[in-house]
């Protein structure tokens, strides 16, 4: 608790800014992608929100918007932005919330243009603003010779390369949030910076003050997965029982101009926010909780305290931070290869014996063909590359072969080969399924923060 | 007894490594976690699936501990032809330990 005199500190001179809000209530939407949009409804409508953030953009979703992008210019955002934005720009209109998201993904301008379009359509006037400069293919494919992965240490000229994206920080929403514009769409920004970006507009932080940066990261990150800290991967219908997660509510924090949170719900909706959802979700996807490295802080996580303070409302305090560092993650997306698939179920007596028995048949099929194969039977042990201690005959069992090939002509052969087995195979084959997806492969690298330069756009309708 | 009857844990991934929290259902059950699941025991139990190092860290805080397990995804979330390819279940790996 070592910060509290720093924290009255700052409340002392916060005051002196007498027109500032001592208080904003930012509201996460969702969590990725393909999320569910009526809890971000439920938020712009009854959530009393200042901010509203949708958080859609996973590693590899920019790289496969890059690709829709190359072949039509006017895409390469969020499939779902329409949809999105067509059905909640009313509520934020009315309730004077302002949205901040990455849905922008590979096209954050082509974005934005749309929106507007959107809004001329409902006839509401409002601003956008685009962030861009993110995207440094040019850079890395200049220089990719030279440049290596952080996971292989392989000189990027190795990867076939489709998209390259900088982790961009909070300043530039800060920049677009002081042009007035009610909606910012961005491209790569890390998740917490969207939410730490205005908690800095709107209680004036100094943005080298890394103890409050950081206090705002904690929050952010408890945020930035929506349901994940409100009873979402979380359940488990035994031990950790939660109600209602079909109309699973997706969270809110009031921040304060301290730094300190409260993460709560709208009330109605379903699941919960306890000390135990937010434990799991401040631990979440953290390779060091003494240094969670954004673009803004390295954050420590280890000072943190929660409580709960009310149903459905933990308070978070402490938490703190050093120095940003002094590059930028950027992500890599290239084509790694086609993947297929096939799948089959076989049940009843002897059905392990039947699917490893049609397993070897599907060995020795494709074996010619591929390198890598993969089989799993799903059903006995196929998640987990063990099962323990846990013995026992498994009633049904179903089989799936996974393997990888350069064409998704190739790739199809997996599925065909499985399928066959319905006539070929063993008896009593059933619900043989094929897939061929093409598969895009992320890797990492760092770049030098004087090579990227964000920039902010403005639209208006 | 297994770890599952007093302690829950959620699983993340960055690139091939993979995290794993470790919570027990009451605060008090803490320091019983803290000495008996260390870093090597998780190593040893998660050994066909984790191939590199086990760090852990403690957060006293919100009586939480934290695995950091390296090499622990098929090569990563990306290029794996596993099923479960960010490895979101292997919280329940970790649960399936056997504790005194």
């Amino acid at each position: 608790m070592g910060n509290n005199h720093r924290d009255d500190h700052y409340r002392t001179i916060n005051r002196l800014y007498t027109h500032m809000k001592q208080k904003i209530r930012i509201g996460c939407g969702a969590g990725f992608s393909g999320d569910r949009i009526e809890p971000a409804v439920v938020l712009a409508e009854k959530g009393k929100l200042d901010y509203l953030v949708l958080e859609c953009l996973a590693e590899r979703t920019i790289g496969l918007a890059q690709k829709r992008k190359m072949m039509d210019a006017t895409k390469g955002y969020d499939p779902l932005l329409e949809k999105r934005i067509t059905t909640l720009l009313p509520h934020l209109v009315k309730n004077n919330t302002r949205l901040i998201t990455n849905m922008g993904a590979a096209n954050p301008i082509e974005a934005a243009k749309k929106i507007i379009a959107i809004a001329t359509l409902q006839n509401v006037q409002i601003k956008v603003a685009a962030i861009t400069g993110d995207d440094v293919l040019s850079v890395i494919e200049a220089g990719k010779s030279s440049i290596t992965d952080l996971e292989n240490n392989k000189p990027l000229s190795d990867y076939n390369i489709i998209s390259a994206n900088a982790y961009l920080g909070a300043a530039p929403i800060v920049e677009a949030l002081a042009t007035g514009a009610q909606i910012i769409i961005t491209g790569r920004v890390a998740d917490p910076s969207l939410f730490l970006a205005p908690m800095i507009h709107e209680f004036r932080w100094a943005t080298d003050d890394y103890n409050l940066m950081g206090k705002g990261t904690v929050t952010g990150h408890l945020l930035e997965c929506a349901g994940q800290v409100t009873g979402g991967y979380f359940a488990d219908g035994v031990k950790k029982i939660v109600d209602n997660l079909d109309t699973l509510g997706h969270p809110f924090a009031d921040v304060f101009a301290d730094g300190t949170a409260v993460i709560g719900k709208v009330e109605g909706t379903g699941g919960v926010i306890n000390l135990q959802t937010a434990k799991e979700q401040l631990l979440y996807e953290v390779m060091n909780p003494h240094e969670y490295i954004t673009p803004d802080v390295i954050a420590d996580f280890t000072t943190v305290y929660l409580e709960e303070i009310g149903k459905d409302m933990v308070q978070v305090s402490g938490g703190g931070g050093a120095a940003k560092p002094t590059s930028y993650k950027a992500s890599i997306g290239y084509k790694a290869f086609y993947l297929g698939e096939g799948e089959i179920s076989y049940a009843g007596a002897a059905a392990y014996e039947r699917a490893q028995l049609a397993a070897a048949i599907i060995e020795k099929r494709l074996q010619p063909f591929f390198s890598d194969i993969r089989i799993d039977f799903i059903g006995v042990q196929s998640m987990h590359k063990t099962t323990f201690s846990n013995t026992g005959k498994p009633y049904e069992v179903r089989l799936r072969v996974a393997a990888k090939a350069q064409t998704p002509e190739a790739a199809a052969l997996v599925g065909e080969e499985v399928e066959a087995l319905y006539t070929n195979g063993p008896a009593g084959g059933g619900g043989a399924r094929k897939y061929v997806n093409e598969v895009i492969g992320i890797v990492s690298t760092l770049i030098d923060r004087n090579l990227i330069v964000p920039q902010v756009k403005i639209f208006e309708s | 007894m297994k770890l599952f009857e007093i302690a829950h844990s959620r699983a993340g991934d960055k690139g091939n490594t993979l995290m794993l929290s470790l919570i027990p259902y009451n605060e008090a059950d803490y320091t019983i976690l803290r000495t008996t699941v260390t870093a090597q025991k998780v190593k040893d139990h998660l050994k066909e699936i984790v191939q590199g190092e086990v760090v852990r860290y403690e957060l006293p805080n919100i009586s939480s501990l934290l695995f950091v397990c390296y090499n622990a995804l098929s090569g990563g979330v990306t290029t794996s032809l596993a099923l479960d390819t960010h490895g979101k279940s292997l919280s329940y790996a970790l649960l399936e330990m056997e504790i005194e």
